[in-house]
């Protein structure tokens, strides 16, 4: 595991050609290659150098510096739970460790059947919804004990798989740009002032008042 | 008085169907595109700046004034929209993206008209599957409807806006950094100066970034007026403002309110907003605007949330979040959470924030599992006064970005206000070692106090 299927690479070209400069593409592949296989494989990141053309160090370098890149592989789910301060002062914490008891594993790491992976995590952006928790970045808000070994028990059964994909499925809906209605990326040498923002030319019908004379001082 | 505000950015959020195009259209959506298709870009910046619409990021700075800082004939200019939103405490660019996505978008498409940005990048933290794949949706759907793209609505004006997302790391929220990670790069913040994003920014080109929230305000500006906007809100702060109020309070929720006029007591005791303190609990303390901001306390409570009150106070709204702490509250456990947050998230980049946010976290864990010494409280003072010299609000810059004074923000609030708790930790942690010092291993006990002399 694994270089991109060729489905994939086409997908990688499209996303590299929304930007400007190649690397820009770099995290965007890398979460493909974790939506590929789960998590970043050392031949994935290698291929994603080729095409993005970078060494394969660097995609390393980037890879490891973000918290959601798993560089072996992880559980089919991944459940992060937040335990800062809004959820702290809700029971973040209580509920973490009732998650380690229940699994059997501590934070940070996966049971022995491969299914779950705990982590402590920062906040997610639900502090009002404490505690929280996500599983593969779908969130559960206000969640009790209880309904926790609910979920873990309905995950296991595969009652959730529409719901919840496997790690490494973020955005199951894809933007997609279409040649006919694109303006196109820009490059950072491109130097030329987007027409638009030209000033008015010659006098047209009926100028508004207000344009005045900063208008033709550029 | 809270009836008649108007929900500039959160009125369609009661709606099933709030993200669809249909919906959007439905109520207004994309004709301030067309009213300021009609008039010139730098007549959408005018509104904008009569507004005073201040960002909503954190910083609080005027966006009409920042959009003029782009130098002159310098092409091309880039947008790039901050949804990174991973301050603890703050829940509302979430709530935009997966519930208005339309709304932003139209931000999106009428500054990269007002500035002459040529293309726009969407970028969202990556935890956040559900707000990706509304955008994506919206992005879509938008395109083929002709809204963004080539020759938007018949008009000479053209631009891409690109979805793009994160990978987990709260520094990526910082402007610059958040710039470099859109570079394909580890997110480490850029030095300002020279790298202000508006003279040399992505791809070391002009580049106005903005935070989500601040961008869904524009198309109410653009269609009603900055002076209408003006006309809520006091002094620098107008308009309305959302606002996450989490922790103990009855009914914890994201309201969106006038700003500059509202005080915290409205919002955490409002019956319409938080509904006051827990049961049989009393305040203890709050967090004004995240996790970098310094603490309030029940003396602050009628302030207004307006931006130099706060700021004067000593304190900052910062991204937005109250974050509410009663009597149940163990300080130095609150204290250690919040500085913790930091010591995992500094880049590592400048010494005092690297090395201090580390032995900050270390002593008040230390203190916490019983294990502090005397001098422990000194020794955290000292360590914090290297990372923010002199405690002063705002903070010295010692550090590339203020990730590193924000550290310090929670010690220097609650080590004031409730020393006691810290020393009683310290000396029942002394007491508890006392009782049973013949069964503990010396040797780990002697590796934390070797720790410590480093520090
Ligand atoms: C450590 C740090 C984290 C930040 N995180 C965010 C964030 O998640 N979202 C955001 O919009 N701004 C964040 N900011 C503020 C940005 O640097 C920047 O000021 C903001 O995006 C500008 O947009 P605005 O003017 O519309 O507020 C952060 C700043 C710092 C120093
Ligand atoms: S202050 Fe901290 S987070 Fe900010 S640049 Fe320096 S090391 Fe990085
Ligand atoms: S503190 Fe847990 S979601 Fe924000």
């Amino acid at each position: 595991m694994a270089r991109f299927t060729p489905d994939n690479v086409e997908l990688a070209l499209e996303i590299i050609d929304r930007y400007p400069v190649r690397k820009s593409a770099l995290i965007p592949l890398l979460h493909l290659a974790q939506e590929q296989d789960g998590y970043v494989a050392e031949d994935a990141m290698a291929h994603i150098a080729e095409l993005v053309g970078v060494t394969p160090a660097e995609v390393l370098g980037t890879a490891s510096f973000y918290e959601m890149f798993k560089l072996h592989p992880v559980g089919r789910y991944v459940i992060n739970i937040c335990t800062n301060i809004s959820c702290q002062l809700l029971g973040g914490e209580d509920l973490l460790h009732h998650a380690e008891q229940t699994l059997g594993v501590k934070a940070g790491s996966t049971t022995p059947d491969g299914l779950f992976t705990i982590e402590d995590v920062e906040c997610i952006a639900a502090c009002t919804e404490a505690p929280c928790l996500q599983v593969n970045y779908r969130y559960r808000h206000r969640i009790t004990a209880e309904e926790f070994d609910q979920l873990i028990e309905d995950l296991r059964a595969g009652r959730l798989t529409d719901e919840v994909p496997a790690h490494g499925v973020l955005a199951r809906v894809r933007q997609r740009l279409v040649p006919t209605s694109r303006a196109g990326a820009v490059a950072p040498d491109d130097g030329r002032e987007p027409v638009w923002m030209a000033p008015p030319t010659v006098p047209e019908p009926a100028p508004e008042a207000p344009s005045g004379p900063s208008a033709g001082s550029v | 008085m809270a009836d008649q505000v108007p929900q500039i950015i959160t009125g369609r959020f009661g709606y099933e169907d709030s993200h669809t195009l249909a919906r959007y259209e439905a109520t207004g959506g994309y004709q301030a595109l067309r009213t300021a298709l009609a008039m010139r870009p730098e007549q959408v910046v005018e509104e904008v700046k009569t507004a005073s619409l201040l960002g909503r990021g954190g910083a609080g700075f005027p966006a009409g004034v920042k959009w003029g800082f782009c130098p002159q004939a310098v092409w091309p200019r880039y947008l790039v929209v901050n949804g990174d939103e991973s301050e603890p405490g703050t829940y509302k660019d979430r709530l935009l993206l997966e519930k208005d996505p339309h709304q932003l978008i139209e931000g999106v498409l009428l500054t990269s008209y007002a500035v002459g940005c040529g293309q726009a990048f969407l970028y969202v933290r990556g935890e956040m599957a559900l707000a990706q794949e509304r955008l994506a949706q919206a992005l879509n759907d938008a395109y083929a409807a002709g809204y963004i793209g080539r020759n938007i609505l018949g008009s000479d004006f053209s631009v891409d806006v690109v979805l793009h997302w994160g990978a987990g790391a709260y520094i990526v929220g910082e402007e610059t950094a958040l710039i470099e990670s859109l570079e394909g790069n580890r997110g480490m913040p850029r030095l300002k100066p020279p790298f202000f994003p508006a003279a040399k920014g992505l791809y070391l080109q002009p580049t106005i970034v903005n935070n989500v929230e601040t961008l869904s305000n524009i198309p109410w500006i653009v269609a009603n007026g900055g002076a209408a906007f003006a006309e809520l809100g006091a002094e620098a702060s107008r308009g309305t403002r959302m606002f996450a109020v989490s922790g103990h309070v009855r009914n914890p929720g994201v309201f969106e309110v006038e700003f500059g006029v509202t005080t915290f007591r409205d919002v955490i005791y409002g019956e319409q907003y938080a509904g006051g303190i827990r049961e049989g609990h009393t305040l203890k303390a709050f967090i004004p605007g995240g996790a970098s901001a310094p603490w309030f306390f029940d003396e602050h409570l009628d302030l207004p949330l307006e931006k130099g009150a706060v700021d004067r106070a000593g304190s900052m709204l910062g991204s937005g979040a109250i974050v509410v702490m009663d009597d149940s509250t163990d300080a130095v456990k609150a204290c250690h959470r919040v500085v913790r947050f930091f010591a995992r998230e500094s880049c590592g980049k400048c010494t005092p924030c690297r090395e201090g946010t580390t032995w900050l976290e270390k002593i008040l864990k230390r203190i916490l599992d019983g294990y502090g010494r005397p001098s422990d409280l000194a020794l955290l003072l000292d360590v914090a006064d290297n990372i923010s010299p002199g405690f002063a609000w705002p903070p010295k810059q010692t550090t590339i970005c203020p990730l590193g004074p924000s550290a310090v923000s929670p010690i220097m609030t609650a080590v004031e206000r409730f020393r006691v708790e810290f020393e009683d930790h310290i000396r029942r942690g002394m007491q508890a070692q006392a009782a049973q010092a013949p069964q503990q291993p010396v040797a780990v006990r002697s590796a934390e106090v070797r720790d410590a002399a480093h520090g």
